[in-house]
């Protein structure tokens, strides 16, 4: 059970009340609320530049942007308090739109540098290359990916649907409780799409949570969302039900913005 | 991070301490006497000191260059020490002799001298201020032919072979700091390996600079005879103190047909305090004559210390079909000053250059390339690669670049490749998500920037460049 229609069961993972959050001055999200348990998938559309990537970025905690009222409770604490570096330890992934590239670094080394901070953040015991290496190659393995990727030196030179399958190599070996995906469906072609789709699909268990952002209906046909949210003028005016993503596919935004906000 | 990239938060200098021991010093000032008393204690022949007065009357005429893109006060040359020695000097045959305390500092510095400690498979010349205190396994390279000591030892035990070569590379009156060395150098190492020897171990040389208001003016001279090859290192460092301590060091190589030398540096001096008070001036002459056919000299330098850098290891490429390498990283944060890279100078056919140079900038720091490249008429069908990458951290530093080429053959064949990064937010808040704090994003951001440098470095001293290059730039990203 992957947790389709289980929501009462789940424990509140992440509790967003009233975001209100603004870059260069201007505000982008205007009051956003959203709650989501543990088992759950959730799906955030809406139209360009409705404040769906700003709410991905506030929740990793970019400084770029700040937040002037709300807050926000992950597994009861508060998030905003918490450094980026604190909150990817404790359990919280982005997966950025425009994964960045770091020269002579492979991936295989970010990732153990990753995977050790974490786990010195847990007091467990840090791995050795070797060590690694194997617990990867059985990670790779069991989403069906082949090693190619982890030699590599991160991002550098990788085309745009590399970089995205990247990121979600790097969510499935850092195994966050947490996900939030970045527009990763966008910039992929319909078979590299169910590839992520499904490795997403796979990671899905019932004490983890997988926020979605996206633009398209496609990727939803891979991963069964338990809720829709649509994001229009940094609000969520609307949420419903996978068919709710249908819907959108078939009519578009436009008709939502006449709707009163559901705030 | 509002306020960028760049607490001026530092972390103190390492390797700073003194070591408390009782040192005999000659006053401060420069003159022929000073010089024949430098002479006479190193128990010098008659043409070794001659040579060092020569040097001294050009010196004398010689004005101090300040092309230079760095900027520092004047230095007073009669104010300095040039010779400061531990007293009860030890023989260098047996450690049981060498002060304990001298044994206790290079052991801080991870330089271990001890028989049951020594890093396998190098071997180690230890100069401390003006003097080699000891050498390690020299029995057994002598086995293979190769001489490996102090050069003031070789300067009256091997004075053919010295007097052959020094001054060959870099003549007495090449430039005002060489001049300087030539006529007051105290120590450094000497490197004899014969025909056919493949040096069985790396050869270092640690550099310790303890005493107050002295320079350090070491001198090395590494002959690798035809079909020979040396790897050699060496390391540095020195004292926190207010003044402006010099050091004026002068290396030559000479590699003959089909050898190879390879050179690498870590330098550590004592670079300074946030304002830029006290540090090292390191201004120093590196040159390497590939004199024979086929032969190779490269030089790798990781340059991390020092208030004011001012060094451009070179190659002569006589040989035909000789190769020079220079692979540098320089560092230059708080108020640091770098003017730094490499002169090729192309004589022979078919003769290649490579250049990979890496300057970093951070807080305050001045990280300036200045390259020459030149090919000169005899030099048919000589190639050169230069890549000359500067990344920037923080808004208050600055990188520049000088490349100077300078071609008379017309089938030679350049090529120049520059760029410019800055380490911006963004891949810091990248490496954050993934659970890396700032730090240890920064350190990996820039060994991934210097990767290319560092797989030249011997494996044993990788590790430790890179270690080296977290600790200088500690503090610099907030």
């Amino acid at each position: 059970m992957t947790g389709k229609g289980k929501r009462e069961t789940g424990k509140v993972l992440l509790e967003v009340r009233d975001l209100h959050a603004s870059v260069e001055g201007r505000e982008i999200l205007k009051g956003v609320d959203l709650t989501v348990r543990t088992g759950e998938v959730h799906a955030i559309m809406g139209p360009n530049g409705s404040g769906k990537s700003t709410l991905a970025q506030v929740l990793a905690g970019h400084p770029a942007y700040s937040v002037t009222a709300g807050q926000v409770l992950y597994e009861g604490k508060d998030l905003l308090a918490m450094a980026p570096e604190e909150r990817a330890r404790e359990g919280v992934f982005l997966a950025f739109q425009y994964p960045v590239a770091i020269r002579g670094i492979t991936n295989a080394y970010f990732l153990r540098a990753a995977v050790n901070a974490i786990r010195k953040h847990k007091g467990v015991e840090e791995l050795g290359p070797v060590e690694f290496m194997d617990a990867l190659e059985a990670k790779l393995t069991a989403i069906g990916w082949d090693s190619s990727y982890l030699t590599r030196p991160v991002n550098d030179g990788f085309s745009g649907g590399e970089k995205k399958r990247n990121e979600i190599l790097q969510l499935a070996v850092l195994d966050p409780k947490l996900a939030i995906l970045d527009e990763t469906d966008s910039g992929l072609d319909i078979d590299a799409l169910k590839t992520v789709a499904q490795t997403v699909d796979k990671l899905r268990r019932p004490d983890n949570a997988t926020v979605l952002v996206t633009h398209y209906y496609r990727i939803l046909t891979h991963i069964q969302p338990d809720l829709v949210h649509v994001l229009a003028a940094g609000r969520i005016v609307k949420s419903g039900g996978k068919d709710l993503a249908l819907e959108l596919e078939e009519k578009g935004y436009d008709w939502l913005r006449t709707e009163p906000a559901v705030a | 991070m509002s306020s960028g990239i760049e607490a001026q938060v530092l972390q103190p200098y390492k390797y700073g301490f003194v070591t408390d021991i009782e040192s005999e010093t000659v006053p401060p000032g420069l003159s022929e006497d000073v010089i024949r008393l430098i002479s006479q204690k190193k128990g010098e022949p008659a043409w070794m000191l001659e040579w060092r007065l020569k040097a001294y009357r050009n010196w004398q005429k010689m004005p101090e260059p300040h092309w230079a893109n760095v900027q520092y006060g004047p230095v007073d040359y009669q104010a300095i020490s040039y010779y400061a020695a531990p007293k009860q000097r030890p023989k260098l045959d047996s450690l049981d002799q060498v002060d304990p305390k001298l044994l206790e500092t290079f052991e801080k510095l991870g330089i271990p001298l001890e028989e049951r400690k020594r890093l396998a498979g190098v071997a180690v010349d230890a100069v401390f201020d003006s003097v080699s205190v000891a050498t390690t396994f020299r029995e057994e390279l002598k086995k293979h032919g190769v001489i490996f000591c102090a050069i003031s030892e070789a300067i009256r035990e091997y004075p053919d072979l010295v007097q052959q070569y020094l001054g060959s590379v870099v003549p007495y009156n090449d430039n005002f700091f060489a001049a300087l060395n030539s006529a007051v150098f105290t120590d450094g190492s000497f490197v004899y390996v014969p025909k056919g020897v493949r040096c069985p171990m790396e050869l270092s040389t640690y550099f310790r600079i303890n005493a107050e208001s002295t320079g350090q003016f070491e001198r090395t001279l590494i002959v690798a005879d035809e079909g020979s090859h040396v790897s050699y290192l060496e390391g540095c460092s020195a004292p926190v103190r207010d003044e402006n301590q010099l050091h004026a060091a002068v290396v030559e190589l000479v590699a003959l047909d089909h050898a190879t030398i390879k050179y690498s540096t870590i330098q550590n001096w004592y670079p300074g305090d946030e304002e830029g008070r006290g540090g090292i001036y390191n201004f120093v002459t590196k040159r390497g004559a590939c004199r024979g056919r086929a032969s190779k000299i490269s030089w790798t330098q990781v340059e991390t210390g020092s208030a004011i850098t001012w060094k451009y290891p070179g190659c002569i490429l006589q040989g035909d079909d000789s190769i020079g390498e220079f692979y540098s990283v320089a560092v230059t944060n708080q108020r640091q000053q770098a003017d730094t890279g490499t002169k090729m100078i192309h004589m022979g056919k078919n003769t290649r250059s490579t250049i990979v140079s890496k300057g970093i900038s951070a807080g305050r720091g001045q990280n300036t390339y200045r390259g020459l490249v030149k090919i000169l008429k005899g030099a048919e069908q000589a190639r050169n690669y230069s890549q000359c990458d500067s990344m920037l951290i923080g808004d208050r530093c600055g990188a520049h670049t000088f490349p100077y080429i300078d071609v008379r053959n017309s089938t030679a064949i350049m090529e120049h490749e520059a760029s410019t990064s800055k380490i911006g937010e963004d891949q810091i808040f990248y490496a954050k998500q993934r659970g890396l704090s700032a730090e240890d994003a920064v350190s990996m951001i820039v060994n991934g920037f210097c990767k290319e440098v560092f797989k030249e470095l011997p494996m044993e001293f990788a590790v430790e460049a890179q270690r080296l290059l977290g600790i200088s730039l500690e503090g610099s990203v907030g």
